[in-house]
């Protein structure tokens, strides 16, 4: 059993206008906790300029069961994919 | 006048506080509460050892003897160093180093804070940079302090404990020798008189929002502005300069 204090999950926004990625988990007994963890552990190198915690209770994820029924229908519908625009030279987050 | 040997002395003061402190703080590495605070306090560690590796390699060049700033850290002898004695007494636990590290944080943010205006560019620069690490440090501490303090009976008792054992050494924090008078008198240094009542206002508003009573201390600790410290500071420099003791100017 996790007797370390809650669990959050970590959003690190790498720079000004990027999105929040999940960098990982951390304990926390509230909020302010959690940021402080968070900062501690995945910003040590310099890789953030923004955080987000959320309490890991509050996600709900999908069943790996599902997983088929979920995804599988949409592997054969290259249509879907944008391949026949030609990508602006420059166009660096695209 | 400021003298030479005054504001070498100065430095000395400002990187031993840092390298006294981060060698505590560093003590805690693998015996944090838990995963996340270790890593915490290491980090925090690790802020004042390069603190310290900044005024201490300016030091050096000021004394103008070739010596580094590794030099100054592992061969001086315990009456050389001229840390405030809080930097050098041991953690005891967790609430009681949260204790120390609030006064201690709380201290340094406004003394980086005075320095950021240092005429000295140098002091300036250094302490720009500190303080933001102070800053979080005060956070970081002041937040365990609401947290312990109004937790569980045993974490107040714990934390007033802490503030117990340490409030005798906060008198020293604000001591003013002549050399550290001249200093402030010519904008390098800070006039560690006009911090204390700022401290006061900063520190005990948290306390009170802590559950925390403020310590009835008759005697101030002192000393330190001469090289005089507590049986705790050679036994730190036994071990942190053991290696350099036992293999002058070893290389790896």
């Amino acid at each position: 059993m996790d007797t370390q204090l809650d669990l959050w999950e970590v959003f690190i926004q790498k720079k000004d206008g990027s999105e929040h990625a999940h960098a990982g988990s951390v304990h926390a007994s509230d909020s302010k906790m959690a940021l402080q963890n968070a900062r501690d552990i995945y910003t040590r190198r310099n890789e953030g300029t923004s955080i987000w915690v959320v309490p890991s209770n509050y996600i709900t994820a999908s069943n790996p069961e599902d997983a088929q029924m979920l995804f599988d229908p949409s592997t054969e519908k290259v249509y879907r994919h944008p391949t026949f625009y030609v990508v602006p030279a420059g166009a660096k987050q695209i | 006048m400021t003298t030479h040997n005054a504001l070498y002395k100065y430095l000395l003061f400002l990187g031993d506080n840092g390298l006294i402190q981060g060698h505590r703080l560093s003590e805690l590495c693998s015996n944090g509460p838990i995963l996340e605070e270790d890593l915490a306090m290491t980090n925090l560690a690790l802020d004042h050892i390069g603190r310290a590796q900044a005024f201490l390699k300016y030091a050096g060049e000021v004394e103008g003897k070739g010596r580094t700033e590794d030099d100054l850290a592992y061969k001086r002898g315990e009456r050389e160093f001229y840390n405030n004695l809080i930097a050098e007494l041991p953690n005891g636990d967790f609430a009681c180093t949260m204790a120390r590290m609030l006064i201690v944080s709380s201290f340094e943010y406004l003394l980086f804070t005075a320095l950021c205006t240092s005429k000295n560019a140098t002091i300036a620069a250094i302490a720009a940079k500190a303080v933001k690490e102070a800053k979080y440090h005060f956070m970081h501490s002041r937040d365990w302090c609401y947290r312990l303090g109004k937790g569980t009976e045993e974490s107040h008792r714990r934390l007033q404990n802490g503030f117990n054992e340490f409030w005798m050494f906060t008198g020293e924090l604000f001591e003013m020798d002549a050399d550290f008078a001249a200093l402030a008198n010519d904008g390098i240094g800070a006039d560690l008189t006009v911090l204390k009542p700022q401290w006061l206002t900063l520190v005990q508003p948290i306390l009170a929002d802590s559950n925390i009573a403020i310590p009835n201390v008759d005697y101030m600790q002192t000393g330190s502005r001469n090289g005089i410290h507590t049986e705790y500071l050679g036994h730190i420099l036994s071990e942190m300069q053991y290696l350099q003791r036992a293999y002058p100017d070893a290389k790896w």
